[in-house]
């Protein structure tokens, strides 16, 4: 599983750190995304989709 | 078993997308009115009204991965009707497109002003829309944007990074006073006054000027007239339900759902245009997230998880250097109290509380707290 995320589409929501906190954070001056690890390990697999799915701007995609 | 997805947009692709994920291999098809592929519209107020961004990065998803979806997508043609017993939908294009399940995400139509068609008068809800919006507002000198919503203050804000001499009217004592309340409100007016927008709220919009076919200004009721070469109406909009006049469906206000947001057996509303049985009430919500959330749980429904849709529901805006997000469902009368930060940095988050019972939390400009604090809204 690989993560790529896209800073300048991210709309500091932080519905991604809700969805998944071991594999997201958001920058603490202004809520933008924060990848922790791009290649968490496959337990976290689920609640890493669920966060790309509910990112409100779509500005998370993972990569099987 | 096959799916129908009336409507391309994020509540529509969702849909898509979700059904995927939970393993679902079997037909698609998804219909789009517009030509476009699925775009996203919060950046058609900001990013790309402010050409920041061009069209392609508006796009929700890149060719391939729409591909990988292995969806038909039929683009460039609407759903006219509806047969709610044979789930057969009949486009203006004259195909007949039938599914085991039908998803209604058809989104919403933006409300205009009564009289002639004139140039330089915008609406905003389509990516067509936006860009006939930028080309005018590039050329010219003054905007008045009519509607003091979220839509409205944000076109505001960026015709004002464009330059142009703004005047934000509309009915309310201040912006976003029907959903934020007067105290956020008051902020709004004051973010707004100090970037140079010409505030005239608490006024009744009665019609348009104009010269040779093309708008020249705003006429209010007390008879002043604001100068224009561009009008924005963001006066709302209204749930995109007239194809579904006489299907059998009932209709008030958006599809009425049942709390699974199932509208008759087999279809389904997502997004803008479903109006859904939450509690005690009947709720349809108008934002991007709701797009997505709802999308997922229909999703869900389709393949037999008899969920009902129970939200937190969160929206956000941006406006000048200001981000406000909004988790819960605030209202003009509730109590609001600052719960972290001060207002007059410019960093907030407020309580909004009705009945004694939180009911949402605010935050201007502290976004990464505002998320922690919508754990309270959780418990509550």
């Amino acid at each position: 599983m690989k993560i790529i995320v896209d800073q300048d589409k991210c709309v500091a929501s932080g519905q991604c750190v809700t969805a998944a906190a071991d594999v997201f954070d958001q920058r603490d001056e202004d809520g933008i995304v924060v990848l922790l690890t791009d290649n968490p390990p496959e337990d976290l697999a689920a609640d890493v989709h669920q966060a790309a799915a509910v990112c409100p701007a779509l500005a998370i995609v993972v990569e099987d | 078993m096959s799916v129908l997805v009336v409507g391309a947009s994020a509540a529509g692709l969702t849909t898509v997308e979700a059904l995927r994920r939970k393993g679902y291999r079997e037909p698609i098809t998804v219909l789009g009115a517009e030509w476009h592929p699925p775009y996203d519209r919060p950046p058609l107020s900001k990013q790309f009204l402010c050409g920041d961004w061009d069209e392609a990065r508006t796009r929700l998803r890149p060719d391939t991965m729409l591909s990988a979806l292995d969806a038909e997508f039929v683009l460039g043609d609407s759903a006219v009707s509806l047969d709610a017993d044979r789930k057969l939908v009949q486009t203006a294009a004259g195909r007949s497109l039938t599914a085991d399940a039908v998803v209604i995400a058809t989104g919403l139509t933006p409300r205009s002003l009564p009289g002639p068609d004139l140039q330089g008068v915008h609406v905003l809800r389509t990516l067509d829309d936006a860009a006939a919006l930028r080309k005018d507002l590039v050329e010219s000198e003054r905007l008045v944007v009519v509607g003091d919503g979220v839509l409205g203050a944000e076109v505001a804000a960026t015709a004002r990074r464009l330059g142009l001499a703004v005047t934000l009217a509309g009915p309310q004592a201040t912006p976003l006073e029907a959903q934020l309340g007067p105290t956020v409100g008051g902020l709004l007016s004051e973010l707004h006054r100090a970037q140079g927008v010409d505030l005239r709220l608490g006024a009744a919009v009665t019609g348009l000027r104009a010269v040779d076919g093309r708008v020249s200004g705003v006429q209010l009721a007390d008879g002043d007239v604001l100068p224009a070469d561009v009008v924005v109406v963001a006066l709302g909009a209204a749930p995109a339900t007239e194809w579904l006049e006489g299907s059998g469906l009932r209709l008030d206000n958006g599809v009425v759902c049942d709390a699974n947001c199932r509208a008759a057996d087999g279809i389904y509303a997502a997004g803008d245009v479903a109006r859904w049985q939450h509690d005690d009430s009947l709720v349809r919500l108008e934002n991007r997230t709701n797009a997505t959330e709802q999308a997922i749980c229909v999703a869900g429904n389709i393949l037999g998880d008899h969920q009902p849709y129970r939200p937190i529901p969160y929206f956000w805006t941006d406006q000048f250097a200001v981000k406000i997000q909004v988790h819960g469902r605030p209202s003009a009368d509730a109590e609001v109290t600052v719960a972290e930060g001060n207002v007059a940095d410019g960093r907030f988050i407020a309580h909004y509380h009705r009945d004694g019972r939180l009911v949402a939390v605010l935050g201007w400009n502290l976004p990464k707290q505002t998320r922690v604090h919508r754990e309270h809204l959780v418990r509550a």
